[in-house]
């Protein structure tokens, strides 16, 4: 359980950074470490040279712009947490970070680092994907920017070239008029463990109750997280209640594969997913929600 | 690869030694600077044996390498205890409620929860529970744990705001 040798450097700046990452070949950047470190003890990671980005305060961000807003990626999750500008204009991610790992994890790991990580039951990646964060990809001959479906290319996997790093993203803002309420659900075995099934929920709610606009995914019942247009599409022009998040929900069903392994079955997945979406629109909704009976 | 000589602070002190790149804080912290309390469980980050204050932020040392501590701040479970070897209020009241058998996570416990109590002095069961989530034990149940630091709690805020609990 010890990483096999490896050359170190921790650049100052993004510049310097990028310089290292284009002059060198088998390089691998570590942010928080939560995840390679693991990896690079078993040996499922061998990297000849680590490039340490920990000390690039350009990457450490949080900024509040008119459309979105703009996370470094390095920002420690813990720091995310924290930030009150997150909390006020990305409440999504606010309620989806407590449920990243644990406090000793949350004050290495950065919310850049699980989403290059690209661990299909990560919280940060799934909400990424619920509202369809644009992430910034530096190299040193410039940067580009891609929709996160477009980075993700599977399970551990994402279209991030050797000599790039991800430097920002950049969670939309929804501007329009209207009341904003998201919803975050999982099961895990225990607090702070993988998800078995997660489920994140936001809907623009006008005067009336009525749904404007929705955005909900879905984490581990495909291959990766599952934005659920179907789903949307019910409970947009919608007053939100019981029967509606629950007839909503269950148009899932049709959209997900799950799979069985040792923490669950499909079947068991597949009514977790519809039980935790359901209760992630509720959320949404807000307390205000309509109704509350039960069919019958 | 080329060994480095590497300085930080450990405890208030500054400390240096001499390591790999691939060795991790946990490693350094026991091996070059024989500071052994902290202890090694996992090795890969589930246990939270090797928990440690970076920065005064708990963390696991077993996911740092200490070439990444470098400059840093260090606070082990021998920083805990004052100067004169005395056991921390927190430390007492572990003891004082049977809050360890083997002893094994225990250093890990009492890091999370010093780290706990700097920020939060007055916490409920949940946040206990919470703070102390990332750390396994296998003989307590976790009960005489949540006791003792409620009961440190307690005992830090009669010491601080004299009057203020029975």
């Amino acid at each position: 359980m010890k990483a096999a040798a490896f050359d170190y450097t921790r650049p100052r700046d993004l510049p310097g950074l990028l310089r290292q990452l284009s002059g060198s070949t088998d390089a691998k950047i570590i942010a928080g470490g939560q995840s390679l470190v693991p990896m690079m003890a078993m040996r499922l990671v061998r990297p000849a040279l680590l490039v340490d980005i920990n000390d690039v305060q350009d990457l450490q961000n949080i900024t509040l712009e008119d459309d979105c807003v703009a996370i470094g990626a390095c920002t420690r999750q813990a720091d995310a947490e924290a930030s009150e500008v997150i909390r006020q204009h990305l409440p999504l991610l606010a309620k989806a970070l407590p449920f990243v790992g644990h406090d000793q994890t949350r004050n290495r790991g950065t919310v850049g680092g699980s989403l290059a990580h690209a661990d299909p039951s990560a919280e940060i990646v799934l909400v990424a994907v619920t509202l369809q964060a644009e992430l910034t990809l530096a190299r040193a001959d410039g940067e580009r920017s891609a929709a996160t479906d477009d980075f993700l290319d599977g399970p551990m996997t994402t279209t991030l070239e050797e000599d790039e790093c991800l430097t920002a993203i950049r969670f939309p803002r929804w501007t329009e008029a209207g009341r904003v309420g998201v919803g975050f659900h999982e099961v895990s075995p225990r607090a702070g463990d993988f998800a078995v099934v997660a489920a994140a929920a936001q809907l623009l709610l006008d005067d009336d109750g009525v749904c404007r606009r929705a955005a909900v995914a879905v984490a581990n019942t495909t291959p990766m997280p599952l934005r659920l247009a179907a789903v949307e599409n019910a409970l947009v022009g919608a007053a939100i209640d019981q029967n509606t998040a629950r007839d909503a929900a269950a148009l899932a069903g049709a959209l997900i594969d799950p799979p069985s392994d040792l923490h669950a079955s499909a079947a068991g997945r597949r009514h977790m997913a519809r039980t935790l979406i359901e209760r992630a629109i509720l959320d949404a909704a807000g307390p205000a929600v309509a109704g509350g009976q039960t069919h019958g | 690869m080329a060994e480095r000589n590497i300085r930080l602070r450990v405890n208030g002190a500054t400390s240096e030694g001499i390591a790999e790149p691939r060795v991790t804080l946990l490693d350094f912290l026991r091996d070059t600077l024989r500071l052994t309390g902290t202890h090694m469980g996992c090795e890969h980050g589930i246990c939270g044996a090797c928990t440690v204050m970076f920065d005064g932020a708990p963390v696991r040392s077993c996911l740092i390498f200490a070439v990444q501590a470098e400059g840093h701040d260090i606070t082990t479970v021998e920083g805990l205890a004052d100067e004169a070897g005395e056991l921390s209020v927190l430390q007492d009241c572990f003891w004082e409620t049977h809050a360890l058998q083997c002893g094994y996570c225990t250093p890990g416990m009492l890091i999370a929860a010093q780290a706990l109590l700097h920020r939060n002095n007055d916490p409920d069961d949940d946040e206990i529970r919470d703070a102390i989530s990332g750390n396994l034990c296998r003989c307590t149940g976790y009960g005489q744990i949540v006791e003792a630091i409620r009961l440190a709690a307690d005992r830090l805020n009669q010491r601080t705001n004299p009057g203020d609990r029975p």
